[in-house]
């Protein structure tokens, strides 16, 4: 069964959209944590440190932040590989264009290519900035997470990466969530407008969530 | 009218291709886009020319035969076949470019004309009931539901043209796979085979080198059928529902 | 060139195939005495089958589920895409699921009669005990007839018949019982049992020891000529109505198979019968490729008329009430608007003669809906025909609500085609015609759904009995091959015309001559024929032929994708075919269904048939080109329903 859904361009399609909902899940609650950050320096960090100890005693420390963290990257690498495969495939399956060209034609497809390797390389990044500190702006430190937001927020690049990527996970959820609905099946003529009404909420909020850390430390409620 | 027509020449499937420019002249707006082409084409013969191939037959919007793209959309700015697309839907002096169904897939024959044959070989692979001849019931034993029946005829419509494949980004075969799939799967008397009609047509339709779905919707735009893009949600659900049953067994 | 109006009368010929005994009871007692192939050796049998519409796809496809080897040709790049694709509205079925008094001999009876007694009555009985299968058969497929609340299949009325036999989905009943064939048969494609070959035309047949054996085909893609051979051949070829150049048949659509056929000894019946439609979107100009059929049922509502005065060129709106000429009211007090197909069209054609014709040309009539929608209002008018005028707004960009639709008659289906016996075998062993292609089963005259049920009886049910009866008595036939002398001279000569055609280099293209042909016959061989009309007719087609091989033009090679060559050898066979029928109607000088020769008429100026002289079938045997075919009369026994004169005034 495996093997049919991984050959199978459907299979494939619903990968995305399994994995695609796991990420969805996880950057809600990653967004209402964000959120934290407008409660000051105290109540920020200990969300960061309680994070590392969830599910104390029966887990030891860090256990569930490493499962959560195994399940995403699996899902980000499910979803990637399959979108990497699944491009190749449509772009051998049109190899020639035509000549008389449309603007409208594969907007939404673009916007999901496009905004999906921005996203990647965000992640990579957004990685590196503030879980590792590998690149990041100011004096990196382990267990200030409130500081090193501050710190990141408060360089323009940073600011403008950031904001390019959150304005691309909207796209992305906006065709993202709907589209996988239909891939999975639960889409109908009757539906149709509730999803499409929950897939541009849920970008949206998501978005306004996220952009809402930058804009709050460039405006100096957070600093 | 007067149009500049340019046109997608290819002697055959190994030569290359290019655009060529036409003028005609006195095309009148009743004509139909396909009679504007005979204009072109008997002109050319007299000239000594090689006449435009292109594929036509009913000229009533039935067969699925014509097989045009039109200024970049399939089948032409109206939502109709080529053959019922007419000439009072352009202005005097357009320009207008005509090019053939692009995928894959469809490899080129000859100028406008292209193998659709791929289509042909997903129906083969499940496109239909086991219902050999002299073994059906009285047609009264299974009643079908009016909604189901409608629902089957609405997927049913589709003529196989191939327009949804030439307008879709990935060059797709999805809508005219859940067109089938659906039309017989709701049916009771489609019951039977409903779980490897979709897995074996899916199959058959990756194996024909079609592109993946991206839900860009273009697909139902350029149906002159109208079949709707839920139609592809539909397949899918079958697809998953028969996967996790094959799995079961 | 030569040219004849006369010709010479050969043996009669007769159906010795339907057993004798009550007209009810013989098809099962010629299936009881066909003898049967065992299962094991059907593998080895091969048995060719050109066209894939209704007839040709469901053949096919049966064939091949009894385990005989097909091979099956369609011109189209699918089979899917035949011509019977285009059928509107409904297939007849004497089910009597409504409980109004149909029956299998209602449905007999009244085909019989349509077809203005021309018709063999063994023939139309089995059509009409077989159509009840034939509907099981297409619900068992997943056909998406139209249903009622219920869950039951729903019926109508068509055609002026008193009963709802007609079953139907929605305007497509043609194109959805033509996918159900074509399902059936890629199941069998798929199950390796019928070997299909698109894009292939049949160009001759291969008759080798008297029997048929094989086609020649071209492969249109690459230009190659091929022979195939086989131990029956199955013509399922379609009719003939593109003869007339504009007709409602598909472009593509052609004689050649059965023409062909013809010329190797297979006798044509009554060319002469072909059905013009009342109710079609008229040309608009020269340009016209095509004409499209409209549901007749709009005459239920519409009415028809043209101005009183001739060459008035007003709009219809500013033609007042007492100015205007409701020809058929006024002709048919009883019947008006709906009286029968025939008696519409002539009446049409009379007003236009007259110069009273309106649109473009003056080739049209109003059929008015002013009326229907201050009676019935605009909606009730929209859930009736809102599909009919929705087409003839795309088509003639005139919005039908407002101003009175134009209509006029146009060549819709033939009648006539390869006389075949009760099995539908033609007077060559081993070629069986099925579907438009064969004369059988409509007389003079075809009822309106009576097509599709006509092609699938044949396809599902009669043909696949009747072949095995023929493989049954001719268990070993020769192997023929490649190297047959017969095969060489057949494919030498077909490779021959094709050259010939290439090589002539003239000034006019295919269609030109394709449209001089056309216009000829619709105006001499058309809705109205006369005795001086046809030897007219007669005189100028071997011009025109002798002047075809002069100067036609065909560009390319016949190597290659050639769309004008298909086209010039289509010409090739109908410039020859025209002849045939004119000179069948010449000879026909009664007044029979679609067959109206202005001499025979009553004093009301009615169709008048004449049983004393003309009740028989005419099949016509080839001697030559431009020479006088061999009459061979097949006389009409009616034992059942006994011929009466029709009167609808």
């Amino acid at each position: 069964m495996a093997r049919t859904v991984w050959d199978s361009t459907v299979g494939k399609k619903t990968v995305m959209a399994v994995s695609g909902i796991v990420m969805l899940l996880y950057l809600v609650a990653h967004m209402i944590g964000n959120l934290k950050i407008f409660f000051g320096a105290g109540e920020f960090n200990h969300y960061a440190h309680w994070l590392r100890t969830v599910g104390e005693p029966f887990m030891h420390e860090e256990w569930t932040l490493w499962i959560v963290r195994v399940v995403l990257v699996v899902a980000v690498i499910a979803h990637a590989v399959s979108a990497y495969q699944l491009s190749r495939r449509d772009l051998r399956a049109r190899p020639d264009k035509y000549v008389h060209k449309k603007a409208r034609t594969s907007y939404a497809t673009r916007t999901m290519r496009w905004g999906g390797v921005i996203l990647a390389l965000f992640i990579v990044w957004h990685l590196l900035d503030l879980t590792t500190g590998t690149v990041h702006s100011g004096g990196f430190e382990t267990g200030k997470p409130y500081q090193n937001v501050v710190d990141t927020f408060s360089t323009w690049y940073g600011n403008v990466i950031y904001i390019v990527a959150m304005l691309a996970v909207g796209l992305h959820i906006r065709h993202g969530f709907w589209s996988a609905a239909q891939t999975l099946g639960v889409g109908s003529r009757t539906r149709d407008r509730a999803l499409k009404t929950i897939a541009h909420a849920l970008a949206l909020l998501l978005t306004a969530g996220f952009l809402a850390v930058p804009v709050g430390v460039m405006t100096g409620v957070v600093s | 009218m007067k149009l500049n027509l340019r046109v997608w020449r290819q002697k055959n499937a190994d030569a290359d291709g290019a655009m060529s420019t036409y003028e005609v002249d006195g095309i009148s707006p009743d004509m139909s886009f396909l009679e504007m082409l005979d204009t072109l084409n008997e002109e050319l013969i007299l000239k000594g020319e090689d006449p435009v191939a292109f594929d036509h037959d009913c000229r009533e919007g039935i067969c699925g035969a014509c097989s045009l793209v039109i200024n970049g959309d399939a089948h032409g700015p109206e939502r109709t076949t080529t053959c019922q697309l007419h000439m009072r839907s352009f202005e005097d002096g357009d320009t207008i470019d005509v090019e053939p169904w692009r995928a894959s897939a469809f490899p080129v024959v000859k100028d406008l004309v292209v193998d659709r044959s791929a289509f042909d070989r997903i129906i083969q692979a499940g496109g239909y009931i086991t219902a050999p001849t002299g073994s059906a019931p009285e047609a009264h034993a299974t009643p079908v539901p009016k909604p189901d029946a409608d629902l089957a005829f609405e997927h049913a419509e589709c003529i196989g043209c191939g327009a949804c494949v030439a307008a879709c980004p990935n060059g797709a075969a999805m809508l005219f796979t859940s067109a089938k799939v659906n039309h017989l799967n709701v049916l009771p008397q489609g019951a039977p085979e409903r779980e490897t009609r979709v897995l074996d047509m899916v199959a058959q339709m990756d194996e024909e080198g079609f592109g993946g779905c991206t839900l860009a919707g273009e697909c139902a735009t350029a149906c002159p059928k109208g079949i709707p893009l839920t139609s592809i949600t539909g397949m899918n659900r079958e697809w998953l529902r028969a996967t996790r049953r094959a799995g079961k067994r | 060139m030569t040219s004849y109006t006369a010709y010479t009368t050969g043996e009669p010929v007769a159906d010795t195939k339907a057993p004798a005994g009550p007209v009810h009871e013989r098809w099962d007692k010629r299936r009881f005495e066909a003898g049967l192939v065992n299962p094991a050796n059907r593998r080895g049998k091969t048995v060719i089958v050109v066209g894939t519409g209704l007839a040709g796809g469901s053949a096919g496809a049966t064939l091949a589920e009894q385990g005989y080897r097909v091979v099956q040709f369609c011109y189209q790049d699918s089979p899917r895409r035949a011509h019977s694709i285009a059928a509107q509205g409904g297939i007849n079925a004497a089910k009597n699921y409504r409980n109004d008094g149909d029956s299998v001999h209602r449905l007999f009876y009244d085909t019989v009669k349509g077809g203005d007694f021309r018709s063999r009555e063994s023939n139309v009985h089995r059509l009409a005990q077989i159509s009840v299968e034939i509907i099981d058969q297409c619900v068992a497929q997943g056909v998406p007839f139209a249903r009622e609340y219920g869950g039951l299949l729903d019926t109508r009325s068509f055609g002026g018949v008193q009963v709802s036999r007609t079953f139907y989905a929605r305007g497509q009943t043609g194109q959805q019982l033509l996918l159900g064939a074509y399902q059936a048969l890629s199941r069998q494609i798929a199950a390796g049992n019928v070997e299909m070959h698109p894009r292939t035309e049949m160009l001759d047949l291969i008759v080798v020891d008297g029997r048929a054996r094989g086609i020649v085909a071209r492969d249109l893609i690459t230009g190659r000529i091929d022979t195939y051979f086989a131990d029956a051949v199955v013509l399922a070829s379609g009719g003939y109505g593109n003869v007339f150049y504009l007709s409602t048949n598909a472009m593509n659509s052609n004689a050649t198979a059965i023409w062909r056929a013809h010329r190797r000894g297979a006798y044509f019946a009554n060319p002469c019968f072909t059905q013009i439609h009342p109710t079609c979107i008229p040309r608009t100009g020269d340009h016209q490729s095509k004409l499209t059929l409209m549901s007749e049922s709009l005459r239920n509502d519409g009415r028809i008329w043209v101005p009183k005065a001739k060459g008035d060129t007003r709009p219809a709106d500013r033609i007042p009430e007492d100015e205007r000429d409701y020809y058929l009211e006024r002709i048919y007090p009883s019947f008006g608007n709906l009286v029968p197909r025939d008696i519409a069209s002539r009446a049409a054609k009379n007003v236009c003669d007259e110069g009273r014709g309106v649109g473009p040309g003056g080739q049209g009539v109003y059929l008015d809906f002013a009326d229907a929608i201050k009676r019935m209002g605009r909606e009730a008018v929209e859930a009736k025909y809102g599909n009919l005028f929705d087409m003839y707004q795309r088509i003639t960009d005139e919005d039908p609500y407002r101003v009175p639709m134009r209509i006029y008659p146009a060549v819709h289906y033939t009648m006539g085609g390869l006389w075949v016996d009760y099995d539908l075998q033609t007077t060559i062993p081993g070629l069986f015609a099925i579907g438009e292609a064969n004369f059988s089963d409509h007389g003079a005259n075809r009822l309106g759904a009576s097509a599709l049920m006509q092609g699938l009886a044949d396809g599902y049910f009669v043909l696949p009995a009747t072949v095995n009866d023929y493989l049954a008595r001719n268990p070993h036939q020769d192997e023929v091959t490649g190297e047959h002398p017969v095969v060489q001279e057949v494919l030498a000569e077909t490779e021959d015309r094709l050259n010939l055609l290439l090589a002539v280099d003239g000034d006019r293209t295919p269609d030109s001559f394709h449209r001089e042909l056309g216009e000829l016959m619709w105006e001499f061989c058309g809705m109205a024929r006369t005795d001086s009309g046809l030897r007219k007719a007669l005189e100028r087609i071997p011009q025109i032929r002798e002047e075809f091989w002069r100067r036609i033009k065909v560009p390319g090679t016949g190597e290659e994708f050639n769309q004008s060559l298909e086209k010039a050898n289509r010409v090739v066979d109908y410039l020859e075919l025209a002849e045939l029928m004119c000179l069948d109607a010449l000879h026909r000088s009664e007044s029979c269904g679609g067959h109206f020769r202005e001499e025979s008429q009553t004093p009301d100026g009615e169709a008048a048939r004449r049983d004393d002289a003309f009740s028989y079938a005419a099949a016509w045997e080839f001697t030559d080109t431009g020479e006088a075919p061999v009459l061979h009369r097949e006389d009409l026994v009616f034992e059942y329903v006994h011929p009466t004169q029709r009167s609808y005034a």
